[in-house]
């Protein structure tokens, strides 16, 4: 989607404010803006407020939906209520019911660099499920049109009818396939059934624990067990839906495949899970986007996604991150702590994780790969922006356990306003590991004298025919290269979005071509207002 | 479950430390200063395993009631530093030895022994003993420290009025088999004055040792310190200093053999245009355990700090660096690097790191590199193909590889004191 026709979208949000899915407009927060901003004259009120509403955030406007929740808080009878309502056979109730048996016993963590609030666990709908998504539509025909509308104004194509029948589609144009995850329910999920002739599974997670139980009973919780950490232990509870993908032997998957996830409700929590399995030489490439709306209070999103490349499979997991970020006065905002980890568990499977995270008012994430087959490969590319008072602590973990195994972590933080942004890395290479290698390359940039950039890397090399070398750097926005930009008339937010989509350049180029585009525009509106 | 079990473990080891410790009697500046130290030490408790800090390096024998018996070596290559001409300060097993030290009076220099002074009711290291280990305390507790102020049964108190060209040696030498020292330095450098110091030698079974360094503005100190090559001894040593502006601090440490050294070292930035070099080497094989703990503080403005530590490994040696750079708001134009590198000789050997910066001021221009691998073997090949015997190729490729951190010395001679020991380390292990 283009900057140009959100903005379109949103400045007609704002004409007609009655509509159905309505953008919101806070007076509070635009008084403050408005007395922040040194109005000239013959700048009318009505522009100040139109381009306050615009903000940094596009995507922050609310569906007017009728939702039915479960009851506030978390208990084994909700996690029950959760797992009926998805149609669970008792082997997944029961998971559940341990899952969250263990969870009573842990302790959220406090390592990461984090400014945490306290969060009451207690005080969440942990199920929210649009009302008209009672009866499990059949075909997207059948989706509540308003949701429909949801996803048509993120930019993210539901109908594949049209596509489908070729008329619109210029040649060579990439398809997508898209499950599309709406507070806690999948309200649809696109090319099902061409993906079928290929013998390719993508369906919701709910879907796909009553239709393919041999697949998620083998493999749900064999990369990320139930008891691996507070956030995900949650998850393995209350996780209310997500994305099933199963790629078998030798297919390279037709299209690429992606999730896009909704928080809409208010006061709720999204738990979503997504399992991916790569089976012997197979290729798929996936999405993930997500976005949710401005609210006052600070919603919680935790989320799994576990990965599972057999032997010469192929992974590419791809991230846009766009979460609610918060206001400028750190005011809501989604706290996000996600496991993602990838098993490649073959010899010779290659798993790529590239994250663009620039949402989320807390990001707590390390999507990792865990080198169990010879010859295996990970690779780990992050842009991460931090503007205003959001916090970012996110990196990823790689451990080498099979021979000739090889890894390559390229992260980039950019810290702004007064936000803290934070690299956390493992790097082990364990006494069988013979042979391999690892290169880490870590940036920072510095914007403004208030945020703070940080770098916390652990070494663990414990064969010696391996080779590890890790690089790390922070500095601020070069100086020449922004009188550069200035000197050809090039306005000075500009030439820093210029700037840092240099700096970002090495992990850009890795996105598929789709999220390219996005991810340059998010760098530039993330860093909106954090110059001058 | 075992979250609830720790801080009783905690408490029980700190506990039972303490049993075995009764405080020196002194006078009141020092009674204060020790009591705070205890406070501390009970408030903090002694390291744990699974603490974050002691994550690569058990301190378990470092907390142990008693030390770990470990038999002196017989040292045959002759003391350290001798062509310097230091004025030399000896301790056996954490005794001064009055016999085998220098007396002389040097201009510039007071030098008095913490026993000594203890008797005193005022002196002028009340400001420093103590104070620059518990500024040390935040962000990250060292209880082994505050132990030792809290303890220490003997050390010198070093002040520095003037340009000081002669040396200060402190010989430290392990004679029984039991020993269990503690010892606490303290040094300060007026503004403008100038002292090196020199440090050799194992000093006993176990060794806890605190420096705390004042460099005031304009002031230079420079400290080269080899440990001895007792193969079972144990040793935890920390330094703080706190440095004003356009102060010159150096610190080099060549570590050779040795089952577990803890060297942390925490300096303080606080006056702006300060230079902080802290360096070292280290060579150890078998159960040859190594830790370089630095915690580098930029608050002040236009600084330069730098770290090199490089470490030769094996036979199952462990190496390991945790190293920090913490730039506070409003330190500008901070200039801070950090390395860290490992020669992995064999494929037991394994090096252990967690270069960190964290950082709060925007004009800034920080990296740090860590590296851990094997001898290049294009080197090696090149070195072989003319002719060098291949046990000769991997000893100069080795040295080759601890040059980088010797260059860090400022004076040639104790870098070149170093040098030749390191290869005889390496020629006996031929």
């Amino acid at each position: 989607m283009t900057r140009d026709t959100m903005e379109g979208f949103t400045m007609a949000a704002l004409d007609s404010r009655t509509e159905a899915p309505v953008m919101e407009v806070r007076p509070d927060v635009l008084d403050e803006r408005e007395n922040a901003l040194e109005v000239r004259e013959g700048v009318d009120e009505a522009t100040v407020a139109a381009v306050a509403s615009l903000g940094a955030y596009k995507y922050g406007f609310q569906t007017d939906i009728e939702t039915e929740y479960a009851p506030k808080g978390v208990n084994p009878d909700i996690v029950r209520l959760i797992s009926e309502k998805n149609n669970e056979p008792q082997w997944m109730t029961d998971w559940r019911l341990k899952a969250f048996e263990r969870w009573t016993q842990m302790e959220e963590v406090d390592w990461a660099m984090l400014d945490l609030p306290d969060i009451d666990f207690q005080d969440q709908y942990y199920y929210a499920r649009p009302k008209s998504m009672a009866m499990k539509p059949k075909s997207l025909d059948e989706v509540d049109p308003k949701l429909l509308d949801t996803y048509k104004k993120l930019g993210i194509p539901l109908k594949e009818q049209e596509i489908l029948a070729g008329v619109e589609r210029p040649e060579g144009e990439r398809r997508v396939a898209v499950d599309a995850v709406f507070d806690s329910v999948s309200v649809g999920t696109t090319f099902k059934a061409e993906l079928a002739k290929a013998g390719v599974i993508f369906c919701s997670i709910s879907e796909a624990i009553r239709e393919h139980p041999e697949l998620v009973r083998k493999y749900l919780g064999s990369v990320v067990p139930p008891s691996d950490n507070f956030y995900a232990t949650l998850n393995s509870a209350v996780f209310s839906d997500g994305s099933f993908v199963y790629i078998p032997p030798g297919v390279r998957c037709p299209m690429e495949l992606s999730t896009y996830f909704r928080i809409n409700a208010e006061n709720t929590g999204q738990f979503e899970r997504t399992l991916i399995i790569a089976d012997k030489g197979s290729y798929v490439s996936y999405l993930e986007g997500c976005t949710a709306p401005k609210r006052d209070v600070a919603q919680l999103h935790a989320a799994v996604v576990e990965i599972i490349a057999e032997e010469d499979a192929e992974v590419k997991y791809s991230t846009v991150q766009n979460w609610f970020p918060g206001d400028a006065d750190g005011r809501g905002g989604i706290y996000n702590f996600v496991t993602k980890r990838a098993d490649c568990r073959g010899d010779r499977s290659k798993v790529q994780w590239t994250q663009v995270e620039t949402g989320s008012a807390i990001t707590w994430k390390y999507p990792s790969c865990i080198l169990r087959g010879n010859e295996s490969q990970g690779e780990f590319y992050s842009i991460a922006i931090t503007n205003n008072h959001q916090q970012a602590d996110t990196g990823t973990k790689m451990i080498h356990l099979g021979k000739n195994t090889r890894s390559r972590i390229v992260s980039k933080g950019i810290s702004a306003g007064q936000a803290q942004n934070t690299y956390r890395g493992l790097v082990s290479m364990h006494p069988k590991a013979t042979n391999s290698r690892n290169y880490t390359q870590c940036d920072s940039l510095l914007i403004g004298d208030k945020c703070g950039a940080h770098t916390v890397p652990y070494i663990e090399v414990r064969n010696n025919s391996s080779r590890v070398e890790h690089e790390a750097t922070t500095s601020k926005v070069d100086e020449d290269q922004l009188f550069y930009c200035r000197s050809r008339g090039v306005g000075e937010e500009e030439a820093v979005a210029l700037v840092v989509n240099g700096f970002c350049k090495e992990v850009l180029q890795v996105l598929p071509m789709e999220f390219m585009v996005e991810a340059q525009q998010l760098v530039a509106i993330s860093l909106e207002g954090s110059v001058g | 479950m075992s979250r609830l079990a720790r801080p009783n473990l905690r408490a029980e080891t700190t506990a039972s430390r303490l049993a075995g410790l009764t405080l020196p009697q002194g006078g009141a500046w020092l009674r204060a200063a020790r009591g705070g130290a205890l406070a501390r030490v009970e408030a903090l408790g002694l390291p744990q395993r699974r603490d974050e800090y002691w994550r690569f390096t058990d301190p378990t024998t470092l907390t142990a009631p008693d030390p770990t018996p470990a038999a002196p070596m017989n040292d045959d290559e002759g003391p350290a530093f001798a062509e310097v001409g230091a004025l030399r300060l000896v301790f056996v097993d954490g005794r001064f030895d009055p016999q085998a030290s220098d007396a002389d009076a040097v201009e510039g220099l007071e030098i008095e022994r913490l026993s000594d002074a203890a008797t005193r009711d005022l002196h002028w290291a009340q400001g420093l003993y103590g104070t620059l280990e518990a500024e040390g305390q935040k962000p990250v507790a060292r209880p082994l420290a505050a132990l030792n102020t809290a303890f220490a049964g003997d050390g010198v108190l070093i002040r520095v009025t003037g340009v000081v060209e002669r040396p200060v040696h402190i010989v430290y030498r392990h004679d029984s088999t039991t020993s269990d020292a503690i010892l606490h330095h303290v040094v300060k450098l007026e503004p403008g004055a100038r002292l090196t110091l020199l440090e050799s030698g194992p000093a006993a079974a176990r060794f806890n040792k605190v420096t705390e360094v004042e460099v005031a503005d304009g002031a230079t100190f420079h400290h080269v310190r080899t440990q001895g090559r007792d193969r079972e001894r144990r040793a935890a040593t920390h330094i703080f200093a706190r440095l004003g502006e356009r102060s010159d601090f150096r610190s080099f440490t060549l570590t050779f053999n040795g089952v577990l050294t803890r060297n942390e070292v925490v300096l303080n930035l606080t006056g702006d245009d300060a230079i902080a070099h802290v360096a070292g080497a280290a060579v150890g094989d078998g159960d040859f355990h190594h830790d370089d703990t630095v915690f580098v503080t930029h608050g002040a403005e236009s600084c330069e700090s730098r770290q090199v530590f490089k470490k030769v490994l094996r036979n199952g040696a462990t190496g390991v660096f945790q190293g920090k750079i913490l730039v506070k708001p409003g330190a500008q134009k901070t200039d801070g690097y950090q390395l860290s590198q490992a020669l992995l000789l064999d494929e037991r050997s394994q090096f252990l790191a967690k270069p960190e910066l964290e950082i709060y001021a925007d004009d800034v221009k920080c990296s740090h590199g860590s590296t851990a691998g094997a001898l290049d073997e294009t080197a090696m090949f090149y070195l072989r193909s003319r002719g060098v015997p291949e046990r000769d190729a991997k000893d100069l490729l080795t040295l080759a590889f601890l040059q980088e951190a010797l260059q860090e010395i400022a004076d040639e001679r104790l870098a070149q004191d170093l040098s030749r020991r390191l290869e005889g380390w390496l020629s006996r292990r031929r």
